[in-house]
């Protein structure tokens, strides 16, 4: 018979194949319950918002819905979260107990401090977006991308990235990247998930403002008309 | 069981295999390259309401518009004002770097009174009530000893509510001594007001010019309004229209112009004359002028002392290279000679201005499209005079310490004499001065007299709104706002044709705790009380101005600047010959200092777009654009031509000290073709002491190595070099 028949009897015999298979499971498990567990426990710092903010209760108080405190400006740019000097406009003074409302005046409004909110949907600062483009042109929702925040209660536990410094809903909460709804993740992908695909075309005069926000379909334009789906050389609409 | 090598192997062979089932690896790296290409420490303007606001930039007198780009309340961008008739969009790389005057580190952030020694840099933060009455005090106690006329200022011009605010705080208080800095301005001025009789200044349809001749000016190297001139320069490329440069050193304007002729240098108003010879003896002058005054005299002076034999020799330009040039100048059909060297910072021989305003003159182009306007200077200051108490009456009768208006009567201000009739104690000694928009310490020629001239005065007060030399060295430092926290008139006269009156204003809300300079007088003046105060009617500053612009004012708010008039050109008669011009019956070029023997060449400075030279020092963008020829690490280059450095033993790079008859330096040697033999240049701009690490103790500053040459007519300074001698270290 051949040695290596002898040597593989020689090794069983000496029990030492059950434990490298042991370990390789061992080693197996303690990195997928690293990597699935451990992992995003260590990648994320939880950080609480500075007032705990009642988007149900501001939203019933209002009369235009989001764009009532999230509004576009003149020049078409979007203000996102507001400036103190909008939420002064009615909490000059405290219009009731809550102890968040006392603390947002008697901390931010009494001393004209702007709160320094926790922005979940910030992207890193190369990308650009134009809200006007989605939301005026497009006549997307805010919940598409935003979720149904408009319903909370409360302000969620915002978690940092600690090596990027931006939130988990970018990535999504879900570390392997899957989703279930549109708004469950911020990244490039879930962008071109319409901007690969649909046929959209729009005419480039009827845009709301200005904005040099189309990527260029460099073959298939016609007249004024762009499409909104991206061809390979526009990384830099949206990078810059 | 036994756990081995193996087992452990196993293990993290398991590990491995496992983390590729995890998002881990790929999360990671998603990460790292988002940190990467988002540094923490890379400045990032922060999101916010973005808005633009229009003003004036006065780091220059050039009156360019600019548009400040704002996000929220931090202004982050500086752009040429689109359709400004100044600049029309453009920026220069000063101006461009202006938010580092605004957020930078040199600014002074509180009223400082000195508590160390001058100059030690040990300051006691006070309050500005604290600031003011400590002025008060020492400036009642000197009025009160009777010598308020030995209380002068030094602004950056006479133009303008804020310089006329300190002239007036002056006078009420009762003294003649308000100077302003110098720069060709003045000789134009002079010019025009002896050749045509009338208060005005030059202005230059540079536009519509089709042949310039530019005797040594640094057309893209800042002279007039730099902006302005680029563009000019650019348009005379694109439409084919001449530029010839007259300069001993192939300069940034020499080497894109058309033709650049070397001249000896201090010798330009000889080929002036020479030129005007030529044309004259050609008959190629313009028919209309031969009925002006002195017109005749003015011929026979030319034609016998400036034949073009004799100027070849002077000039060092070969005769046939001056009749074509004449020919060519005379028979172009808007020809235009400007003169004023470099950005034109120093006045220069007044005899040189007289003569390229003689050629202007005889060529038809004074008051004419594409030639030299005498234009009116702004007249929208109308307050009545300050009634004086006896002390000012008494006060502004003495004579200015400067000499301007007794020993020389066309000056008004000279402020080149002022550290010499301090120093050589000629004049009356000196109690107090007032620094105002700048930096006498740095930018004026002869460095070591005026700072002798100051340590003799007990009382300086600088208004800086930064760390400057001069506000080091101050008693009390008063810091004004700067150009974008402020509003200001900035009448602009820098050769535009069409002067116009600009409205600087805050564009931020101030940053520190400043005061405008214009409110500061006013409360120095309050708390002097008596008929002092009574000169300032207004409330404050804002107020002043806006009563002084009058209807001027709701124009210059909407569109940030308003012409001076319609009518700006001023009409006189043309005298060719006035009584000054008779020193150029035997020509001799303005004399340097030094001996030929112990200093055999001469070193001549030159100008750069990319270094300010004046009050403002180069922010840190400007100076990482000088060239690595200009300055390298802490050495500044001196240009040698390699015939003088084959002679001197001296390579490419290698240190030297350059000695003058005022100073000493240790410089780098450039070899460069481009500067005439015996001829070394080095830039100015360079070798401050004051503001930050970016500016400071880099190379050496050029008014160290050079005095001041009083010009015989005019009292400027008339220096254009100084005698030099460059040895290996």
């Amino acid at each position: 018979m051949s040695t290596q028949d002898d040597k593989a009897k020689k090794v069983s015999a000496n029990g030492v194949a059950g434990p490298i298979i042991l370990f390789f499971i061992l080693g197996l498990a303690a990195s997928l319950v690293s990597g699935w567990m451990l992992s995003p426990k260590l990648l994320y710092s939880q950080k609480k918002q500075p007032i705990d903010f009642n988007h149900v209760l501001h939203v019933e108080a209002v009369e235009e819905g989001c764009e009532s405190c999230h509004f576009f400006r003149e020049d078409g740019s979007f203000s996102g979260i507001p400036k103190l000097a909008q939420c002064v406009d009615c909490h000059e003074e405290a219009q009731g107990e809550d102890p968040n409302e006392v603390k947002f005046v008697e901390q931010y409004v009494a001393n004209g401090r702007e709160v320094p909110w926790l922005v979940y949907a910030r992207q890193p600062d190369c990308v650009f977006f134009s809200h006007a483009a989605h939301v005026k042109k497009a006549e997307m929702e805010c919940s598409t991308c935003h979720g149904n925040i408009g319903e909370s209660e409360h302000s969620r536990v915002y978690e940092e990235n600690r090596i990027t410094g931006y939130s988990r809903d970018i990535w999504g909460k879900n570390m392997s990247g899957l989703k279930k709804h549109t708004w469950e993740r911020m990244k490039m992908d879930d962008c071109a998930e319409c901007h690969t695909t649909k046929e959209i075309e729009t005419d480039v005069e009827t845009l709301p403002w200005p904005i040099n926000w189309i990527p260029r379909p460099y073959e298939k334009q016609t007249g004024n008309q762009a499409r909104i789906k991206t061809v390979k050389e526009a990384c830099f609409v949206c990078h810059k | 069981m036994k756990i081995g090598r193996r087992s452990f192997l196993s293990f993290v062979i398991g590990g491995a295999a496992g983390s590729a089932f995890t998002p881990l690896p790929w999360k990671l790296i998603d990460d790292s390259s988002i940190w990467s290409q988002n540094w923490p420490w890379t400045p990032v303007p922060s999101d916010g309401e973005y808005s633009q606001k229009n003003t004036v930039c006065t780091l220059c007198p050039g009156g360019c518009g600019i548009t400040v780009r704002k996000v929220d309340d931090r202004a982050v961008k500086i752009e040429g004002m689109k359709g400004h008739p100044v600049n029309a969009g453009g920026i220069c790389l000063l101006g461009l770097s202006g938010l580092q005057l605004l957020y930078g580190p040199t600014r002074v952030k509180s009223p400082l009174k000195r508590v160390g020694e001058r100059g030690e840099g040990k300051w006691e933060k006070i309050s500005w009530d604290e600031a003011i009455s400590e002025v008060a005090k020492n400036l009642a106690e000197i009025r009160s000893q009777g010598e308020s006329h030995a209380v002068g200022a030094i602004v950056n011009s006479d133009k303008g509510t804020v310089s006329n605010l300190f002239k007036r705080f002056l006078t009420a208080y009762g003294s003649p001594n308000f100077m302003t800095t110098p720069s060709i301005q003045d000789s134009y001025r002079m010019t025009i007001s002896l050749m045509q009789e009338v208060n005005a200044q030059a202005g230059f349809d540079v536009e519509n010019a089709d042949f310039i001749l530019s005797f040594g000016s640094g057309i893209i190297d800042g002279w007039g309004s730099p902006v302005r001139m680029f563009k000019a320069n650019s348009a005379w490329k694109a439409e084919g229209k001449k530029v010839v440069q007259i300069e001993s050193r192939l300069s940034n304007t020499a080497a894109k112009s058309d033709k650049w002729i070397p001249i000896n240098p201090g010798t330009e108003a000889a080929l002036a004359l020479g030129l005007a010879n030529v044309i004259i003896t050609n008959s190629l002058d313009s028919k209309k002028i031969s009925q002006s005054t002195g017109f005749e005299s003015f011929k026979k002076l030319v034609q016998n002392e400036y034949s073009t034999d004799k100027v070849s020799k002077i000039t060092g330009i070969n005769s046939t290279a001056i009749v074509s040039l004449a020919k060519n100048f005379a028979q172009a059909s808007k020809p235009l000679a400007i003169c004023g060297k470099g950005q034109g910072s120093a006045p220069g021989s007044l005899d040189e201005f007289m003569a390229v305003h003689a050629l202007n003159a005889l060529v038809g182009n004074i008051n004419e499209e594409g030639g030299v306007w005498a234009v009116s200077e702004p007249d929208y200051i109308k307050w009545s005079d300050p009634e004086l108490d006896s002390v000012a009456s008494t006060g502004v009768q003495k004579e200015r310490i400067d000499g301007a208006g007794s020993e020389y009567l066309h000056a008004t201000s000279l402020l080149n004499r002022f550290p010499e009739v301090i120093n050589s104690g000629e004049g009356y000694p000196f109690k107090a001065l007032f620094v105002s928009d700048a930096n006498p310490l740095y930018s004026m020629p002869d460095s070591k007299a005026i700072k002798a001239a100051f340590k003799s005065i007990p009382f300086v007060v600088s208004f800086s709104s930064y760390m400057d030399e001069t506000a080091s060295n101050a008693d009390l430092i008063l810091p004004n706002h700067v150009y974008l926290e402020r509003y200001e008139d900035v009448p602009t006269l820098a050769g535009l044709s069409k002067p116009i009156v600009g409205l600087a204003r805050p564009v931020v809300k101030p940053q520190f705790n400043t005061k405008h300079v214009g409110d500061v007088i006013m409360l120095m003046a309050k708390a002097l009380g008596g008929k002092i105060a009574d000169a300032f009617p207004w409330d404050n500053y804002e107020a002043c101005l806006k009563e002084t612009l009058g209807i001027k004012w709701d124009a210059l708010v909407e569109n940030g600047f308003e012409f001076n008039g319609d009518k700006c050109m001023l009409e006189g008669d043309f005298n060719f010959y006035p009584e000054a011009m008779k020193s150029l019956s035997d020509f001799s070029p303005v004399s340097i200092e030094g001996s030929a023997l112990s200093y055999p060449l001469i070193l001549m400075p030159y100008d750069s777009i990319r270094l300010a030279n004046g009050y403002i020092g180069d922010p840190p963008f400007a100076i990482k654009a000088v060239e690595d020829t200009v300055l390298k690490g802490k050495d500044a280059y001196v240009e040698v031509n390699p015939k003088t450095g084959k002679e001197l033993g001296l390579t490419q790079g290698r240190h030297a000290f350059l000695y003058t008859p005022r100073g000493k330096a240790k410089v780098k040697v450039n070899l460069y073709e481009g500067i005439m033999p015996g001829i070394v240049a080095l830039p100015r701009g360079l070798g401050h002491t004051a503001y930050d690490k970016y500016l400071a103790d880099k190379g050496c500053n050029f008014n160290e190595l050079i005095g001041s040459v009083e010009d015989q007519v005019s009292g400027l300074d008339a220096a254009w070099g100084i005698r030099a001698r460059l040895t290996k270290v």
